[in-house]
């Protein structure tokens, strides 16, 4: 009996493999889980961009539930997700700081901030990368929650849209401040 | 013939390419070369498949400049690597590290290969009689 059960393992074996292999094919691989996720705001210090007159720096998070948001002139889905943001500002949802990312003209991010409105209380201009890199980026637009202690508690890549935000961000943000 | 030989030293010629800029390059020439070995542990996190250093990415430039800038200040190639992965995780390296996770990575082939010598092994022990009992009547046979 035993003898004859040994025959199907190579079968059972082919599935286990088949189940894992078919669960890695749902897998985004652009989709990098972040190291950063229950750590500190990683050090960094970035300038004003052009005209304004504060940066952005790990300092800036202390208090408050705050969103960090990776943008650029340049980057069609921050564009996309643009008006999302500007509605959030309007309704006075969470604060958003941004990180004007990679601008290869420094007018480009100011000149896109003005022509669509700008949506965040503070901006730090980022032309070689060192917050993008900080933060363990890898494309714009990408979103983080930061919780009062300045702990990252969430990366979301790509546009923030209604939906995503009801299902994600904002439950996220709810269980932050109610603690 | 001559589209051949045109091919063969284009191909060869390729590995000579390199995404670096003649800007990025650093003075002097043994941190530079420090910052390749570096460079070419790390992956590019935009198209994943290539090191930094092979990368035309503009993050993947980023990251080469960052490189340099802190082998400059004087960090080690250890602490250059550290902070680098403190920031996308074991992920970038392209040479993952032996540990915990990556335990079956590294020693799951040579496991799974020893396995399949013990079948091996066993199978041939059981075919044996079998065989010797096959030249045996072969034997009788050809009297």
């Amino acid at each position: 009996m035993m003898k004859r059960l040994a025959y199907f393992l190579p079968l059972v074996l082919l599935a286990i493999l088949a189940a894992y292999f078919s669960a890695g094919l749902g897998r985004d691989p652009q989709t990098l889980d972040s190291v950063l996720i229950n750590k500190k705001v990683p050090e960094f210090s970035l300038p004003p961009i052009r005209g304004f007159n504060a940066g952005l720096s790990n300092n800036d998070f202390l208090n408050k539930v705050v969103l960090v948001n990776i943008f650029g002139s340049w980057c069609v889905s921050c564009r996309i997700e643009h008006p999302f943001l500007m509605e959030l500002k309007k309704k006075g949802v969470i604060p958003i700081y941004g990180i004007n990312w990679r601008e290869q003209n420094q007018d480009d991010g100011p000149r896109w901030l003005k022509k669509f409105g700008n949506p965040y209380s503070l901006i730090g201009d980022d032309p070689k990368s060192r917050g993008a890199i900080a933060f363990g980026v890898t494309g714009a637009p990408e979103t983080f929650l930061v919780d009062q202690r300045g702990i990252v508690r969430l990366k979301h890549m790509g546009p923030i849209t209604q939906q995503n935000w009801n299902d994600t961000l904002k439950p996220a943000i709810d269980k932050l401040r109610n603690r | 013939m001559k589209f051949l030989i045109l091919s063969i030293t284009l191909l060869l010629s390729s590995n000579f390419v390199h995404a670096v800029d003649p800007g990025e390059i650093l003075k002097d020439s043994s941190l530079e070369i420090r910052a390749r070995a570096i460079s070419k542990d790390l992956r590019c996190v935009v198209c994943q498949n290539q090191s930094i250093d092979d990368s035309d990415a503009e993050l993947a430039r980023d990251l080469r400049i960052l490189v340099r800038d802190r082998i400059l200040e004087g960090d080690s190639d250890q602490a250059v690597i550290d902070y680098v992965v403190s920031r996308y995780g074991d992920f970038v390296l392209l040479n993952p590290p032996v540990k915990g996770v990556t335990f079956v990575l590294w020693f799951g082939p040579i496991v799974i290969t020893l396995i399949g010598f013990i079948c091996l092994i066993l199978f041939f022990r059981r075919q044996k009689p079998l065989i010797q009992d096959l030249k045996k009547n072969n034997a009788e046979v050809k009297k």
